[in-house]
Parts: structure tokens; C-alpha cells; sequence
């Protein structure tokens, strides 16, 4: 067993009075990738997001990488550069060409040469295979290449953990494929990922463990094998008699 | 039955109605067009009310009769598509080729084929039209205003110089181009300064002393404009992320300033700095009539530009706050890699609004006794050795106005092609 790098207990977290998650507990281990699912609403999102910081929780603690976020957490920068975040609408920075996007934050938060900060990006894109692109801008390309753009931005802060909030929801059917073979290439990689996403079928072929939210709560949380094979809950096999 | 078919324009007539139809328009503006320059009127042998409108009737008549749908002659389509695809659309067509028709025989007479220019005095203008002697003998003091003849080099150099150091930006090579918006924002405002108080002003290396109050004519809005320009654009920005800040300290400060500053009128401003101002000075502090003018509209202009900016901070989606946000940047490195140069992209337009509007507002400085371009004009329109030239005074100045103005807003739509990356 190693250490769990990220730790939430009892967290809760209300949107006016309106409480969207409810008493969550989860450790995600170092390395250990963790696919979320659920209906729409049922907080994945926003608890992924509380990961980060972008926001925020009200009761309960969450400890990344041995940092509690709090209100009073000054060095949140720091630990937002170790946590890499992909979204579901790329968010890429429509100013920058695909290069740009991935050295503003290695050259301007790791304070990285310019020329090394260039060659990592390339080595990023390569990965990705958009290399071939990097002079281009983001309107210019679809959205399977500007979603693996955006991995690779993610990549270049060379984060310990990174996040995805629903990356393939944005795309055509076609081009899911290419943005979850580089999410799988990643996996096999080693890095730590916590994946909010609909595609069972990356879910079986990558997750160590699955999570189903419903209603602002865990409900089930299991292997992944056990999980596809024997749902306990009566709400997961519904959603997994839907979705699949 | 016949007739009628024949008035019914289509393809298979196109010959035949295309001929008459163009003969009619021809006639038709043909006799507006002798009418208006010769004076001659083909149509006399009609009573005058018919005569008038003769012209009309028959281009109508001559425009129903092209107005053919897919003619197949591809010049003809063109024409119907853009000014003759209705009646209406006809008739204002017709009406603003006869408008233009006759308003340039007069004006042309006034402003050209009749007018003066020649010799210094009122006496030399002797035409129905336009006296340019006017604006000839008095265009020195309509650019520099009161300042002395001998010393207008010092202005002109001044100028060059400022506009020189101005292009600095275009000759950056890649490693200084990190530093342009700092030299632009901070460095550049105060050379600038230094330039204009140590060259017009003078005072200093032998120069001869010249109070701001003998500023004045084009010379003086350019100065009055560029200040302000600079100086609201910076002071805009803070006040527009003032005013979306987490803090509610600044947050108060910037929408109290900003609300304040867009409540009162600007004559308001510009009496209070000259003469409230003062009083509330210490004895012993003096600070010049033109440099509180210029604080004036600066910090009155700043809380439009502030707002400008703000819809267009407002206008980005919050996904880009939360990339940047997930990457690690702070506050100010979101804003000034990821936010900003977006927003200020979105908003140029606005922004070029809010900076042709400054210039034309500039004018109102008369009211505290700096005569720029207008104010030079309303002195020399009172001079009693030349009375009755302000017809000429104003149309010299509102096209130098609209010279500056269409440059500015030519620039403007420069820059948005230039950062123009979404496509």
C-alpha cells in the first residue's frame, strides 16, 4: 500500500442552500486512477473541481499531496501546479498558438527557460501527436485536437496528479477515440488520475476503482471489475443498465 | 393585350425593355444633372409643376422597367440587387442621385470655383464664396495658438520627438517585446512629459519661458488628448478589475469612483479643477492650469474606459479563469497573460469610442481659458478686423476633427485584424 495523496473526509459543500455534496470521504493512493460516474448533477464535477480549489468546500477537509486546502491556504498556486486539470469545453487560450498554451505556465509559474519550457511542450505534443500543429491556433483546430492540446498543457506543469472533468463530452463520436487513447497512453504511464467521464469502456479498460455519485453522494465505490460485474446498490444497476 | 404584355418585363423581352428602360433613366438624370451644373432645362416646354417632377416619373418608370429577376445579364442583376429590388428601394435611389446632383454645383462653388485665397486682408476676398484668406493668415494661430511665431520649432520638434519615441514599439526585437506594454504604460508617459514640459514649456537650456496659457490651437488638443489618453487607459484597467476584485474594500472604492466620476459633466469637472481646486491647495503649492485640466478629463474619461473594459472582462467564459486558474498562475499572471489580452482584444471597438469621443470633448477646455483648435476659432471669429468668417473657421476645423477622428478609428480597425487569431 502507499500513501494516499489525496484525502477527503466529510466534505460538504453547498451552492447557496443548496447542498451538492454531501459527508464525502474518498483517499485516491498514489498512481491509482479513479473513474467517477453518474447522472448529470450529481456533483461529480464540482467535487473534482474542490480538488483544485476552483471551488470551494465548506465543512470537512481535503489534503492534497499533504496540503490541507482551507480559506487560509496561501500557497494554492503551488498546489494547483502539481494538480493538472483537462475540461470538458478545452478552455484553451484562444490568444496563444497550441505552442503558447503550453509554455505561458511552465516559463511564467515553474519560472522554466523559455527554450526548455519549448522543448517539454514539443515532447508533450509529440506524446499527444499534435506536435505537427504547435504553430497553429486553437480556433483552428478540431476539438479532439484542441481537447489533446489540452492534455498536453496539463502535462507540461508536470503535475503529480491530474484531473478530468468530462473531457469527451464536448466531442463528435469520432473523435472521442483519439482524445481517450491519450488518456489510456497517460495511464499506462503511471500518472494519478481522478476521470470524470460517461465512456465505460475507457473506465473498464484503465480505472482501478470506480465511483458512482448520486445526489451529491458516493453511493458506491468499488473495483472495477466488481464494480461492472456485481453493482450492490439498486441506483447503480439502474445507471449501469442505461449507459451501458 | 399587346401593350400590356409589353410592360411586363421579363426574359424574353430583356432586349426590348432594357433599351427603354436605360434611355428613360438616362433622360431622367440626364436633366437633373443639366439642370443643377448648366442651368439648362430640356424639358421647358412643360408647366413648371410637371417639369419637376418629370425627372422622377420617368426614372421610375425606366427603373420598373429593368427591374427583371435571373436576366442572365450579370451586370443588370448586380444593379437590381443593390438599388433597385422594390418601388421604394427605386425611388430613394432616384431621390439620392438627385439630391447629390444638386447640393454639389453650390457647395463646390462655394468652397472652390468661387472662393479666395489670395492676399492678407479681409478686403482681398472679394468672391460670393469662401474667404481660405481667413484661415490662411490666421493658421498659425489655429495650430499654436498664442505661442510666439519664432518659437513654433520647439513644438514641432517636441512632436516629432513624442511620435518618434512612439514608434519605438514597431523596431523591438523579440527579447525587448516583453517589456513594450511596461515601456508603453509607465516609461513612455513621462519621457513624453519630460519632453513637452522641457521643450514648449521651457524655462531650461536657454530656453524661453512660455506659460501655458499662450498654449493653444491644434497643437495644444494634441497635447490635452494624448495625455489623457495615455494616462485614463492604465487608470481604466485598474478601476475595471477594481470593480470585479474578491476585496470589498476596492471593490467599494472603484464602483463609489467610478459611479461618481460618470455622475457629473465634464464642464462641471473642468470649472471645479481651475477654480475649486485652488482653494484648496496650500498658499505656497502651485500646480498649472493645463496639468489640472489634463488630471481632469483623465480622471473623469478613466471611469469610461473602466467600464468598457469591464464588459469585456465580463465577456470572457469563466473556463478561462479556471485553465489559468488550474495551471497555477495568481491573480496577476491570470490577468495579465490569459485575461487581459483578451478582454482588451474584445473591447477596441468601445475603447476607440470612448478615445473619439475624448478628442472631440476637448474643445470644452475653453471654458477655463486654454483655447485649443475650437477655442482659437471662437477668438478669431470675434477679431473685428475679421468678421463674419466663422463659416470657413468651423468647416476648417471639422475636418481637421474628422481627419483625426477617421485615423483613430482606421487604427482601431487595424489592431482588430491584427489580433484577430479566432479564425
Amino acid at each position: 500500500m502507499s500513501e494516499a495523496i489525496i484525502k477527503i473526509q466529510n466534505m460538504n459543500k453547498w451552492f447557496g442552500d443548496f447542498q451538492v455534496l454531501k459527508d464525502i470521504n474518498l483517499e485516491v493512493e498514489k498512481n491509482k486512477k479513479i473513474v467517477v460516474c453518474g447522472p448529470s448533477g450529481s456533483g461529480k464535477s464540482t467535487l473534482i473541481r474542490c480538488i483544485n480549489r476552483l471551488e470551494e468546500h465548506q465543512k470537512g477537509s481535503i489534503v492534497v499531496d499533504g496540503t490541507e486546502l482551507s480559506e487560509n491556504t496561501k500557497n494554492i498556486e503551488q498546489i494547483r501546479a502539481e494538480v493538472g486539470m483537462v475540461f470538458q469545453q478545452f478552455n484553451l487560450f484562444p490568444h496563444l498558438s497550441i505552442l503558447d498554451n503550453c509554455t505561458l505556465a511552465p516559463i511564467w509559474v515553474r519560472k522554466m527557460p523559455k527554450k526548455q519550457a519549448q522543448e517539454l511542450a514539443m515532447q508533450q505534443l509529440e506524446k499527444v501527436q499534435i506536435s505537427d500543429q504547435a504553430q497553429k491556433f486553437p480556433g483552428q483546430l478540431s476539438g479532439g485536437q484542441q481537447q489533446r492540446c489540452a492534455i498536453a498543457r496539463a502535462l507540461c506543469m508536470e503535475p503529480k496528479i491530474m484531473l478530468f472533468d468530462e473531457p469527451t463530452s464536448a466531442l463528435d463520436p469520432e473523435m472521442i477515440k483519439e482524445v481517450l487513447d491519450a488518456m489510456v497512453n497517460l495511464a499506462k504511464g503511471g500518472m494519478t488520475m481522478i476521470v470524470v467521464t460517461h465512456e465505460m469502456g475507457f473506465a473498464k479498460e484503465v480505472a482501478d476503482e470506480v465511483i458512482f455519485m448520486d445526489e451529491g453522494m458516493i453511493v458506491e465505490k468499488a473495483e472495477t471489475k466488481e464494480f461492472f460485474a456485481n453493482p450492490k446498490s439498486e441506483r447503480t444497476k439502474l445507471f449501469l443498465s442505461q449507459i451501458l | 393585350m399587346s401593350k400590356f404584355t409589353f410592360l411586363k418585363s421579363d426574359r424574353s423581352n430583356i432586349q426590348l425593355v432594357l433599351i427603354t428602360g436605360t434611355f428613360l433613366i438616362t433622360i431622367s438624370i440626364l436633366d437633373v444633372f443639366l439642370n443643377s451644373f448648366f442651368r439648362l432645362n430640356l424639358i421647358s416646354f412643360l408647366p413648371s409643376k410637371v417639369s419637376f417632377l418629370t425627372p422622377f416619373i420617368i426614372g421610375m418608370i425606366g427603373l420598373n422597367l429593368i427591374r427583371i429577376e435571373y436576366s442572365g445579364n450579370k451586370f443588370l442583376d448586380i444593379l437590381n440587387k443593390n438599388i433597385n429590388t422594390s418601388n421604394f428601394n427605386a425611388a430613394l435611389t432616384l431621390i439620392i442621385i438627385f439630391v447629390i446632383f444638386k447640393a454639389i454645383p453650390p457647395s463646390l462653388s462655394w468652397m472652390i470655383l468661387d472662393a479666395n485665397i489670395s492676399g492678407d486682408t479681409k478686403e482681398a476676398c472679394t468672391g460670393t464664396g469662401a474667404c481660405w484668406t481667413y484661415i490662411k493668415v490666421w493658421f498659425r494661430r489655429f495650430m499654436y495658438g498664442m505661442y510666439p511665431n519664432e518659437q513654433h520649432w520647439r513644438i514641432n520638434t517636441a512632436f516629432l520627438l513624442v511620435i518618434g519615441l512612439g514608434t519605438f514599439g514597431l523596431f523591438a526585437t523579440e527579447k525587448m517585446k516583453k517589456f513594450l506594454a511596461l515601456y508603453y504604460v509607465v516609461i513612455y508617459p513621462i519621457i513624453a512629459f519630460l519632453i513637452i514640459y522641457y521643450l514648449i514649456s521651457g524655462g531650461y537650456f536657454g530656453l524661453e519661458w512660455i506659460e501655458t496659457g499662450a498654449w493653444g490651437g491644434l497643437s495644444l488638443t494634441f497635447i490635452v488628448s494624448f495625455f489623457c489618453l495615455i494616462f485614463c487607459f492604465p487608470l481604466g484597467m485598474i478601476l475595471a478589475l477594481g470593480r470585479r476584485s474578491n476585496l470589498p474594500a476596492v471593490r467599494y472604492i472603484s464602483i463609489g469612483y467610478i459611479e461618481f466620476w460618470r455622475g457629473v459633466p465634464l464642464i462641471t469637472v473642468l470649472f471645479m479643477s481651475s477654480v475649486m481646486f485652488p482653494m484648496f491647495l496650500p498658499e505656497d503649492f502651485f500646480m498649472d492650469k493645463l496639468v489640472r485640466v489634463i488630471i481632469a478629463i483623465t480622471l473623469f474619461e478613466g471611469a469610461y474606459c473602466a467600464e468598457v473594459i469591464r464588459g469585456g472582462l465580463q465577456s470572457l467564459p469563466r473556463g478561462q479563469y479556471d485553465a489559468a486558474k488550474s495551471l497555477g498562475m495568481g491573480y496577476w499572471k491570470m490577468h495579465i497573460f490569459v485575461i487581459l489580452p483578451q478582454a482588451l482584444k474584445l473591447v477596441i471597438p468601445g475603447i476607440c469610442n470612448t478615445f473619439l469621443a475624448l478628442v472631440k470633448d476637448t474643445p470644452l477646455i475653453f471654458v477655463v481659458g486654454l483655447a485649443e483648435l475650437a477655442g482659437m476659432l471662437a477668438l478669431a471669429k470675434t477679431n473685428p478686423k475679421w468678421l463674419g468668417f466663422a463659416m470657413e473657421g468651423y468647416i476648417f476645423a471639422a475636418i481637421i476633427f474628422w481627419i483625426i477622428c477617421y485615423a483613430m478609428s482606421k487604427y482601431s480597425y487595424n489592431l482588430e485584424e491584427k489580433y484577430k487569431t479566432d479564425r
